[in-house]
């Protein structure tokens, strides 16, 4: 019995043993997941700010040159060393703006259609094409742009906007200038092009997250497709839609290729959205290999150390709105 | 069956590392000359660097990064020669320890976009292209445009003005031919790889350019007279310095290869535009190949020599292929002259 008995103990005691070690061992497994996870996520920002101050200290040159007025002087003149970053700054701020107009209402429509009103056997179809513009690199974009699209706005648009809207009192100005093709109108459609599959892709994801449940209770109350969508999926979906948008925005931002073929590559401030501009990745793309005073090359790390700032505060700025609609609807 | 198949593909595998690394080894022995700049120059160098591969076994990796990258890479040492389409001046030659030479001609022709007028048909001068592009003369059927074209109808269009968006040579050499025949030109705008432009639009690269040119109609651009060949596209004659309009051709390039003042141009600090002569084509230009006056690696330095010396002599039917013009037989011989006064290997 008690020889028994004391095995019984010993076999307890292993078996706690056997707990406490697997809980070390969990514990010590759970440190390092967490450990690793913190690592990722830190990456993040230690890349970010990395990049950013490498660009603040390659640019040191041109700020503490131009000073403030490097933000807003027009001048960008390599043969006398005068460089402000305005126009491109400028004319990166339109051709988003020119490209996220478009392509969200568009986006809307492609995931809406995708998932509340084509047949079934159109989504598929439908969605791996979208997905497959995605993957097409922004040379090609830029390519079939001056190809393809440039000598239709040439030839039809830009004329038509010329004519009819170029008189109106406040937004003529904006469709004055010859028919070139080029220009930051253009530049605004091709990326609006670019960013539709981003967009659209996140938001007909996400519009898939909605439950069948949600959608079909408001169906049988009673509701129509409209009021499904705007009362139901999008109120649902909202901040992941947002985050889509985001991403397209950001894309814009920064896209090179595809706007340095229409945009028309000009340091010029001009209110026409007909007539060619620059923006900062265009800049950057098309002058760095020959740089060839330090004040030229520090100024154009300087502009890409600005597109960071640009692109994070027009994503705050974005956000901040957002809220503020959303506290509205709060109230409501 | 399965691992005897993955067994074989291992050993294929493992068999064409070994190959690759016992190519590897052969072409350690022979000598690997790196170099790095100027675009305009890469296609034939390419070509030269092939055929003397083939010849000697020596290879030439040459990257085409720009010609400030070039510069940028040999002041500090990570290649054995650059490749400039601007040249240094002495003073900064001397005070990094180098010397340069030109290698291969080439020519900058102006093209122009406007029905119904063909390559060779319009007729341009230094001033007025200067004025064009300074955005003072707008319209095809001006006055001055007309006076030089008097057997051409030139419609009532606007001139639109396509420049590079990138710096580089070419646009040096054009604006260099500009600031010298217009003072206008000089004061407001100047020279270099890139410059403020009062009017126009601006391509990436010759392809850009010769792409805006051909899609907006009544437009004028300047592209390397290999792409205004390649693309037919509608040139102009310029007046050069003796009063001719004359065609861009291998033949007027070189002219202006002979006619240019190299005897006194020391280290050939010495731009080709408006050289003088009758047959000389105003816009000529080179590319520079800068190299240590005492390398650190003497043998490779050396053996990048040889094949330069090789190309001067031996590599015209390479360059005429590809629309460069070779460098004058005095002009050569003045590049080997000063290899062995300048260059200690």
């Amino acid at each position: 019995m008690a020889a028994s008995g004391s095995a019984i103990t010993t076999s307890m005691t292993t078996a706690i043993v056997d707990a406490n070690r697997r809980n070390t061992r969990d514990a010590r497994a759970d440190g390092a997941f967490r450990w690793l996870v913190t690592a990722a996520g830190m990456f993040v920002l230690v890349a970010l700010a990395g990049v950013a101050l490498s660009m603040l200290w390659g640019g040191r040159e041109a700020f503490s040159t131009f000073g403030f007025n490097f933000l807003f002087s027009t001048e960008w003149d390599a043969v006398h060393h005068q460089f402000g970053a305005l126009v491109p700054i400028y004319g990166t701020l339109v051709t988003a703006l020119i490209a996220m107009l478009i392509a969200v209402p568009v986006s809307f429509g492609i995931a809406l259609f995708l998932t509340e009103v084509a047949p079934n056997w159109l989504r598929g179809p439908v969605a791996a094409a979208i997905e497959l513009l995605a993957g097409i690199p922004s040379i090609i974009y830029g390519m079939w742009g001056l190809f393809v699209f440039v000598p239709i706005m040439a030839a039809y648009v830009n004329p038509w906007l010329d004519s009819h809207l170029g008189h109106w009192p406040l937004l003529g100005p904006l469709f004055t200038g010859p028919p070139l093709g080029i220009g930051m109108l253009t530049a605004g459609i091709v990326l609006a092009i670019m960013v539709i599959p981003f967009v659209s892709s996140v938001m007909r994801e996400v519009f898939l997250t909605v439950p069948t449940r949600l959608r079909e209770s408001a169906y049988a109350l009673g509701s129509t497709t409209t009021e499904v969508v705007w009362d139901i999926v999008l109120p649902y979906t909202r901040s992941a839609v947002i985050g889509g948008i985001f991403l397209g925005l950001g894309r814009a931002l920064g896209e090179t290729m595809a706007v340095t073929f229409v945009l028309g590559n000009a340091h010029r401030l001009s209110a026409s959205l007909l007539e060619p501009g620059n923006s900062i990745a265009a800049t950057i793309a098309n002058e760095f290999t020959e740089a060839d005073s330090d004040i030229y090359r520090s100024s154009l790390i300087a502009l890409g150390f600005l597109l960071f700032v640009v692109t994070f505060i027009v994503l705050t700025v974005a956000k901040l709105m957002l809220r503020r609609l959303s506290r509205h609807e709060g109230a409501k | 069956m399965l691992t005897s198949i993955k067994i074989r593909f291992i050993a294929a595998g493992l068999a064409a590392v070994m190959g690759s690394a016992g190519l590897g080894i052969t072409s350690v022995q022979a000598a690997d000359i790196t170099g790095a700049g100027s675009t305009f120059v890469y296609p034939v160098l390419s070509k030269w660097s092939a055929a003397y591969n083939e010849k000697t076994g020596n290879r030439i990796n040459y990257q085409s990064i720009g010609s400030g990258g070039g510069i940028a890479q040999i002041k500090a040492a990570t290649v054995d020669f650059g490749a400039s389409d601007k040249p240094l001046d002495s003073k900064e030659l001397d005070t990094a320890g180098l010397g340069q030479f030109p290698i291969v001609i080439g020519g900058i022709v102006a093209v122009a976009n406007i029905k119904g007028v063909k390559p060779g048909e319009l007729h341009m001068n230094g001033p007025l292209l200067a004025d064009i592009y300074l955005g003072k003369i707008t319209k095809w059927n001006d006055p001055t445009i007309q006076q030089l074209n008097s057997s051409l109808t030139l419609p009532a269009q606007n001139i639109t003005v396509v420049h590079r968006s990138d710096g580089s040579g070419t646009t040096f050499n054009f604006v260099n031919y500009l600031s010298k025949v217009s003072p206008d030109w000089k004061t407001k705008v100047g020279e270099g790889t890139s410059v403020q432009w009062p009017v126009g639009v601006g391509g990436k690269g010759n392809e850009g350019v010769s792409a805006y040119v051909n899609q907006i109609k009544g437009s004028i651009g300047y592209v390397e007279y290999a792409y205004a060949l390649q693309n037919k596209m509608a040139y102009a004659l310029l007046q050069n310095a003796g009063g001719q309009f004359v065609k861009p051709d291998a033949k007027t390039f070189q002219s202006a290869a002979a006619t240019a003042d190299w005897k006194n141009a020391k280290d050939f600090n010495l731009v080709m535009t408006n050289a003088p002569g009758m047959e000389s084509y105003p816009i000529t230009a080179t590319t520079w190949i800068i190299m240590y006056k005492k390398p650190k690696d003497a043998a490779r330095s050396k053996t990048a020599l040889d094949f330069f010396k090789w190309a001067l002599e031996n590599g015209q039917k390479e360059a005429e292929g590809l629309d460069y013009v070779p460098l004058p037989k005095a002009l050569v011989e003045q590049i080997e002259a000063y290899w062995k006064a300048e260059i200690k290997i």
